[in-house]
């Protein structure tokens, strides 16, 4: 189960059952021998996984040989980490200087607006979560939002639902072809 | 990954891979495209641009008389895409894929100059194609961004092309550790990422430690908003660093490097591993480096979105596997850090103009700058200036020229207002001061700070307080918590300024923040906390009257502070009805052509009537 109560459709494959601890168990041989493997480790299970889930802490804690209450004080540290499930595509609003002063701020309202989600959020069929950021560097054409991996400039507010929309056809598109 | 790329094994050997790298492209080559594939062109469609290029050039048959090669950072990231045809250096801006056909056909074959693409300056907008007449290029001193929009960030053989390696090839060969840091001593650097601490003297307290094992970082936590130069130097240039890590390394007595870089820079890490992969390969990186007996190995450790993770000790337990948390010093890292051994920690910049500094004498470096301050520094451009982009100058340059001169003034002929520098560690530069040089002194006595080096300029539209305000909720919320006065203080600062913008403060208020400002200063634990109060501090000391219109008068002079605006409705009013279909509370009232007014009871100002506006009809004041 999580926390948001809905696991059908479009939600990374398997959310549920060991398919965490497999994972684990798997890739966990080089980690043991590294220095300081515990944070290199999360991100990889939550690459894999799209977020952090009990399961994964447990396996984590049991594959280092760490107690499960250092794993779990790391991964509520760091922001990055993520207790629940998240969208397929993770929407960050840059709100650092140079795009606060360009009116990223309305960006985000325009964001919430349209997905009918506050920050931190994924909407209810699993596509997109909202979050903001501290800066990723594009202050020269501010204001950005980052989506994934992929970063869109100078965005105004009358742009967001064809940003959107070009996701949610990305997504169809991929869906049709069985991927 | 291709088998069998000869080994770099000796001196002789860098040599040889250098001078093949110089004359090889030139045989069939007679001309190259640089596209600039920084973070700023990439999400501006580079890529495309290439791979319409690449396209075109097929389709005319000169896929082997002209090369394309991605280049990292040109500088000004707000006219991209970007190029550079290489062999006259005529610079192109805002391409589009569909300009491919012309720029083959008009630059490459017929060989003439496409203005419709050149860099347009001043009020006439007369094009400048070649980028040696460009003020904005015209004005800077590249040393960290020597390579950036000159070489293939993804190729080690151009690096080398370019006398990459050959400052470690000295090092190892020809200097001592200590004479290393002596030359260090003599460029006078010092650490690029805030602080501005000597990096000779951290070099040479971490070689005088105690200690097999030692440790060499490099910190690529860029995080002060407004600040990404780290970033494109990472993207444009990354075996400069690798190579300042192992002058560094081979300087202090260390064996490993970690580079600590921002999960927010995929890009940035993508080209480091593949550079550290090909030096590693070629046997730059490894053990018994170029023959020297030397050995060194680098791995690269992802952040995982924490800012306090830029102070070196929060590094440190991060790459330890820990909570972010900052420690106390003493002891410092020189001599007990990573695992407790002696480390050196310093910032992607200063790495990077390490090589030039070995390679050219500390002369060479120091001949730039102050008397205090040497060398150049980079800085990035941002918020409401014309160029924003990368620069590199040398320290010391007035702020006023960087801001008309090299970034051409203020966006839509606007006026200055203020230059934010230092990011949440920093304060604001106001008018009054605008010719103040860019140098570690000259800044701490505006009570601002040199920082990372992010300038964000605003115009009179922001307001001062907001960015106060803004800057102590950022702070607060990446205070880690672990002392008092940052994560109750900073908590309290907040709460105040909050009340100010809300039109609640009383006059009291200064003389609090100030006084709270001073004790978190003085003891918090890192960096995060004695910098925190800095952006308050410095906006109450240049713009103390904002501060009073808000408390006394409860008005925002700017405009932003939405709890104390008015809105009116002037005579320029059509009677058109957008504001009052757009207003949510039902505040307008008016009939069709007919002036409309706003009943200031029902208003929650919400500000929609002053976007609905075509006609600049409604007044916030």
């Amino acid at each position: 189960m999580n926390p948001h109560g809905k696991t059908e459709n479009a939600l990374p494959e398997v959310l549920t059952g060991n398919s965490e601890a497999e994972f684990i168990t798997s890739i966990i041989a080089p980690y043991r021998d590294m220095p300081g493997a515990l944070i290199p480790l999360l991100q990889a299970v939550q690459q894999k996984f799209g977020y952090l889930s009990d399961n994964a802490l447990r396996s984590v804690s049991d594959g280092l040989g760490l107690p499960l209450a250092k794993v779990f004080g790391v991964v509520t540290f760091y922001s990055f980490f993520s207790r629940v499930p998240r969208g397929k595509f993770l929407i960050r609003v840059c709100l650092g200087t140079a795009c606060y002063v360009l009116g990223a701020a309305d960006v985000l309202d325009c964001l919430q607006k349209e997905l009918e989600i506050g920050v931190g959020q994924t909407t209810s069929d699993g596509i997109f979560t909202l979050d903001v950021g501290r800066c990723f560097g594009a202050c020269g054409l501010a204001p950005v939002i980052m989506i994934n991996d992929t970063v869109h400039q100078q965005v105004r507010p009358s742009q967001v639902p064809k940003i959107l929309a070009g996701y949610r056809k990305s997504l169809l598109s991929a869906l049709e072809n069985g991927q | 990954m291709k088998n069998s790329v000869p080994k770099i094994a000796t001196r002789a050997d860098l040599d040889r891979v250098r001078d093949a790298a110089r004359s090889a492209p030139d045989k069939d080559v007679r001309e190259k495209i640089l596209v600039c594939t920084g973070g700023g062109c990439m999400a501006a469609g580079a890529k495309a641009i290439k791979t319409a290029l690449t396209g075109e050039l097929k389709k005319q048959g000169l896929e082997k008389e002209v090369a394309l090669v991605e280049t990292g950072c040109l500088g000004p990231c707000v006219v991209g895409p970007v190029l550079v045809m290489s062999k006259e250096r005529v610079f192109y801006q805002g391409v589009a894929p569909a300009d491919a056909a012309e720029i083959v056909q008009e630059h490459i074959v017929k060989g003439r100059i496409i203005e419709r693409l050149a860099w347009k300056e001043g009020p006439h907008k007369t094009p400048l194609p070649l980028q040696a007449e460009i003020p904005f290029f015209k004005r800077q001193t590249k040393i960290v961004l020597r390579n950036c929009g000159v070489i293939d960030p993804n190729s080690i053989d151009d690096y080398i092309g370019h006398d990459g390696y050959q400052a470690v090839a000295q090092a190892l060969f020809s200097m001592t550790p200590e004479t290393v840091i002596e030359e260090m001593k003599k460029s006078g650097l010092r650490g690029r990422g805030g602080a501005g601490f000597p990096t000779h003297l951290k070099w040479a307290m971490a070689r005088k430690s105690p200690g097999e094992v030692k440790y060499i970082l490099c910190n690529a936590d860029e995080g002060d908003p407004g600040a990404f130069m780290d970033r494109s130097v990472l993207e444009g240039d990354p075996h400069a660093v690798i190579e300042g890590m192992l002058i560094g390394g081979y300087a202090i007595g260390a064996h490993q490097g970690y580079v600590y870089v921002r999960a927010e820079y995929p890009l940035a890490v993508e080209r480091l591993q593949r550079a550290i992969e090909a030096a590693s390969e070629r046997g730059l990186l490894g053990e018994n480096i170029l023959g020297s007996g030397f050995n060194f190995a680098l791995e690269i450790r992802k952040g995982s979105g924490a800012f306090v993770c830029g102070e070196e000790t929060a590094l440190m337990a991060s790459i330890e596997g820990n909570r972010g948390e900052p420690r106390p010093r003493p002891p410092y890292p020189a001599l007990k850090g990573l695992w407790r051994r002696p480390t050196v920690l310093n910032n992607v910049e200063t790495f990077a103009n390490v090589p030039f500094i070995i390679a050219r004498g500390g002369a060479a470096y120091s001949a730039l700058g102050t008397e205090r301050s040497k060398g150049s520094k980079v800085f990035a451009l941002a918020g409401a200036i014309t160029i924003s982009g990368l620069v590199e100058v040398p320290v010391g340059t007035p702020l006023e020229d960087l801001i008309y001169e090299i970034g051409g003034g203020i966006k839509g002929g606007r006026n200055f207002k203020a230059a934010q520098i230092g990011g949440p560690s920093g304060g604001c530069i106001p008018r009054e001061h605008i010719a103040v040089p860019l140098d570690y002194e000259s800044l701490n006595a505006l009570g601002a700070i040199m920082g990372s080096g992010g300038l964000v300029v605003m115009d009179e539209s922001a307001c001062m307080v907001d960015v106060a305000r803004f800057f102590m909720e950022f702070v607060q919320e990446e205070s880690c918590g672990k002392c008092v006065p940052c994560r109750e203080g900073t908590k309290r600062m907040l709460d105040i300024l909050n009340k100010i913008c809300a039109g609640d403060g009383c006059p009291e208020d200064l003389a609090l923040l100030q006084e709270l400002g001073g004790q978190i200063k003085a003891a918090s634990l890192c960096g995060l906390g004695q910098t925190a109060p800095n952006p308050v501090l410095s906006t109450m000391r240049h713009f103390r009257d904002e501060y009073e219109a808000h408390i006394v008068h409860k008005r925002c002079p700017a405009g932003v502070c939405a709890a104390l605006l008015v809105y009116s409705i002037t005579d320029a009013c059509t009677g058109c009805g957008a504001c009052k279909r757009a207003c949510p509370s039902a505040a307008i009232a008016g009939s069709a052509k007919v002036k409309h007014i706003i009943d200031p009871a029902l208003c929650i100002r919400c500000g929609a009537c002053f976007k609905a506006c075509k006609f600049g009809a409604v007044l916030k004041a």
